[in-house]
């Protein structure tokens, strides 16, 4: 008997006995949609996080100055502006680990561009810091040696702040005013999307970190060029905590901390708290996936039970089919063949759920889900496995039934 | 010319709780092509088991069974199969069509089995189901006939291969006593033009329609007469004014 045959049969077979199939294929639809929608659950937070990753800049530490205290009152973190631009080029140079270490300032302040104003976040900035954060330019030009030297008046936007000033309008050679002091727009920021505590980090003005220390921010501590922050880059490959050590220590030495005295500094390593985040999301999508493959387990065995009761209620078809001439091998064929079928629509099915459930999922929860194309060939496969793998045993049972005992069986 | 059918000591024994049972007993017959015999006996006289072993449906516990001069009880499962499929025809007292399944497809049966084409196979089927005389209604499922009718598929199904012999296991037992001279007709008719048919009945008035009675009793072939045959046409026609 041939395969298109032995299929015709086992369709047939499954037609008639309509709501019995359909119910057996439910156990697998839902199987395979759980699966998918957990896996697309699972790598939507996954790709989240790496995308937050992404937007921070890899390979990132964030060192900021500790806190200080005056008169007994102890001030938080940053208050003491200990760390200066010559502590950043010293990390750069002393330590092959670092790739760039950029000194930034950051202040806040209201941008007024013709009728339209703003208030924003302003930083003093390096062309090194935009290469720490992987931080391209949308339009325009970076700054240039003379500009950051000369404390020139120029600014790079970001592109919400672009977008509440000018709108459409293209914002390059236009004239801002940051606490009245009029600056031109040279460049604009590509898109960096919310940051992983949801703060838009487009809603920035970035400034030379001369014009900002002395046109914007100038106070008392000026001249030794204070800064807040510097955001250190490691070289690819190089390990984060090793240069995090060599970084505090020079820093110590820098600021001759004494042996046994707490740093007058914090480093932050950003990117291995989110890769902790991540391997934590991935694990999650493990965990998911295997609670829903459990369900297709059960879909599994669902089959299993509806096979073996459809052998046992067929066996005088079965000693029929053999009496008129069908091999065993025709009868494991035939339902297998059955077995398959079932798993396979109820697969397909399943997909068709699957996507719906997690595109619902996406809609209304307003969760990050992604349909990954391995998830929904995993789901084929497996179905295709289950139907092979639970049919087996029905099929095999049927086939070596004895014609004249099938025959007779009542 | 060899026999069509020809049994050396066919023996066939089982173990039911402890106990064996003879069911056939050294059993050595020769039936010849063009034959109608019918086979009597009481239940459990070894009648269906020695029909069994013809239709290789069961295998011997021992002797030999010759089929067309080939050695049936030596052949595995498979070549079993095929001899089942190709040769032998099985007409059954409960019909044995499968339900929800059209008349055309239950007689369609044995030649999916051989891997016929589809085209051919409707024919072949389409060609028997009107020898018998249900060229119209093959589209009806079994539910939807009369037990006449569906006797008359199983006997399509069983001629739609060309079988050399066809085995029928009290092919009347579960028809009235008009319909059974019908099926009879048929049978009748279809050894007239060649057909070796062997038949397993306890009804001395359907074994009459034979030309061969062969009785059975405790595993053993008591008595093999030659008969000659009542005509089921005709009897047929003397049934005709009550069945109108």
């Amino acid at each position: 008997m041939n395969l298109l045959a032995t299929l015709r049969v086992a369709l047939n077979a499954l037609w008639v006995n309509k709501l019995r199939s359909a119910l057996t294929m439910l156990g697998i639809i839902i199987g395979v949609a759980a699966v998918i929608t957990m896996i697309a659950v699972g790598t939507g937070a996954q790709s989240r996080v790496e995308e937050q990753i992404k937007s921070l800049g890899s390979n990132l530490m964030i060192i900021i100055p500790g806190s200080t205290t005056a008169s007994g009152v102890r001030l938080g973190a940053g208050a003491n502006q200990n760390l200066t631009e010559d502590d950043a080029s010293a990390i750069a140079k002393e330590i092959p680990e670092v790739q760039v270490a950029a000194p930034s300032n950051r202040g806040t302040g209201q941008v007024i561009a013709g009728n339209n104003n703003w208030s924003t976040q302003i930083y003093g900035v390096t062309p090194d810091y935009f290469e720490a954060r992987e931080w391209p330019l949308a339009a325009g030009r970076m700054f240039e040696a003379p500009e950051l030297s000369g404390s020139s008046k120029v600014a790079i936007v970001g592109q919400t702040v672009a977008r509440q000033l000018f709108g459409d309008m293209d914002p390059t050679d236009q004239t801002i005013r940051i606490k009245n002091v009029p600056f031109v727009i040279i460049g604009v920021l590509d898109r960096k999307g919310q940051s992983m505590l949801g703060q838009d980090q487009d809603d920035v003005v970035m400034v030379p970190l001369s014009t900002a220390r002395n046109r914007l921010f100038g106070n008392a501590q000026g001249k030794l060029r204070r800064i807040g922050t510097i955001q250190v880059k490691v070289r690819e490959g190089a390990d984060m905590s090793d240069a995090e050590d060599k970084i505090r220590e020079l820093l110590r030495q820098r600021q001759r901390t004494q042996q046994g005295q707490d740093d007058a500094f914090t480093i932050r390593n950003l990117t291995e708290m989110l890769q902790a985040q991540e391997t934590s999301s991935r694990v999650m999508t493990l965990l998911l996936a295997a609670v829903a493959s459990v369900s297709l387990l059960v879909g599994g065995i669902g089959i299993m039970n509806i096979m073996l009761v459809s052998v046992t209620e067929r066996t005088r078809e079965i000693g029929l089919r053999m009496a008129v001439g069908a091999r065993s091998k025709d009868i494991l064929t035939q339902f297998l063949v059955e077995a398959l079928t079932l798993s396979l629509i109820g697969g397909f099915l399943g997909i068709v759920l699957g996507m719906a459930g997690s595109y619902g999922i996406g809609e209304f929860a307003g969760w990050a889900t992604r349909l990954s194309p391995e998830s929904i060939v995993l789901a084929v496969g497996f179905s295709a496995g289950i139907g092979i793998f639970f049919g087996f045993y029905p099929a095999h049972k049927a086939s070596k039934l004895l014609p004249i005992q099938a025959l007779r069986y009542e | 010319m060899a026999h069509l059918i020809e049994t050396r000591e066919l023996a066939k024994d089982y173990v039911m709780g402890g106990n064996h049972l003879l069911a056939l007993n050294k059993v050595s017959i020769s039936i010849d092509e063009g034959e109608f015999v019918a086979i009597m006996g009481a239940s459990g006289s070894g009648k269906s088991t020695f029909m069994n072993l013809l239709g290789c449906l069961d295998s011997p516990t021992s002797g030999e069974y010759m089929l067309a001069g080939d050695k049936v009880s030596a052949l595995s499962g498979d070549a079993l199969a095929a001899i089942r499929n190709k040769r032998i025809g099985f007409v059954f007292q409960q019909f044995n069509l499968l339900s929800r399944t059209s008349a055309l497809d239950n007689v369609e049966l044995p030649l999916l089995y051989a891997g016929m084409p589809v085209s051919e196979r409707k024919a072949r089927a389409m060609q028997k189901l009107t020898e018998v005389g249900l060229g119209g209604r093959t589209d009806h499922h079994p539910s939807q006939l009369s037990g006449g009718q569906q006797q008359r598929v199983a006997i399509a199904r069983a001629l739609v291969n060309n079988p050399s012999l066809i085995l029928a296991d009290e092919p009347t037992g579960a028809l009235d006593s008009r319909t059974s001279i019908e099926i009879m007709v048929l049978l009748q008719k279809l050894n007239q033009q060649g057909m070796t048919i062997v038949m397993v009945t306890h009804e001395r008035d359907i074994a009459a329609f034979a030309t061969r009675i062969i009785t059975f009793r405790d595993g053993k072939a008591v008595s093999d007469t030659r008969n000659t045959p009542n005509d089921a046409q005709a009897e047929l026609a003397a049934l005709e004014p009550a069945g109108t």
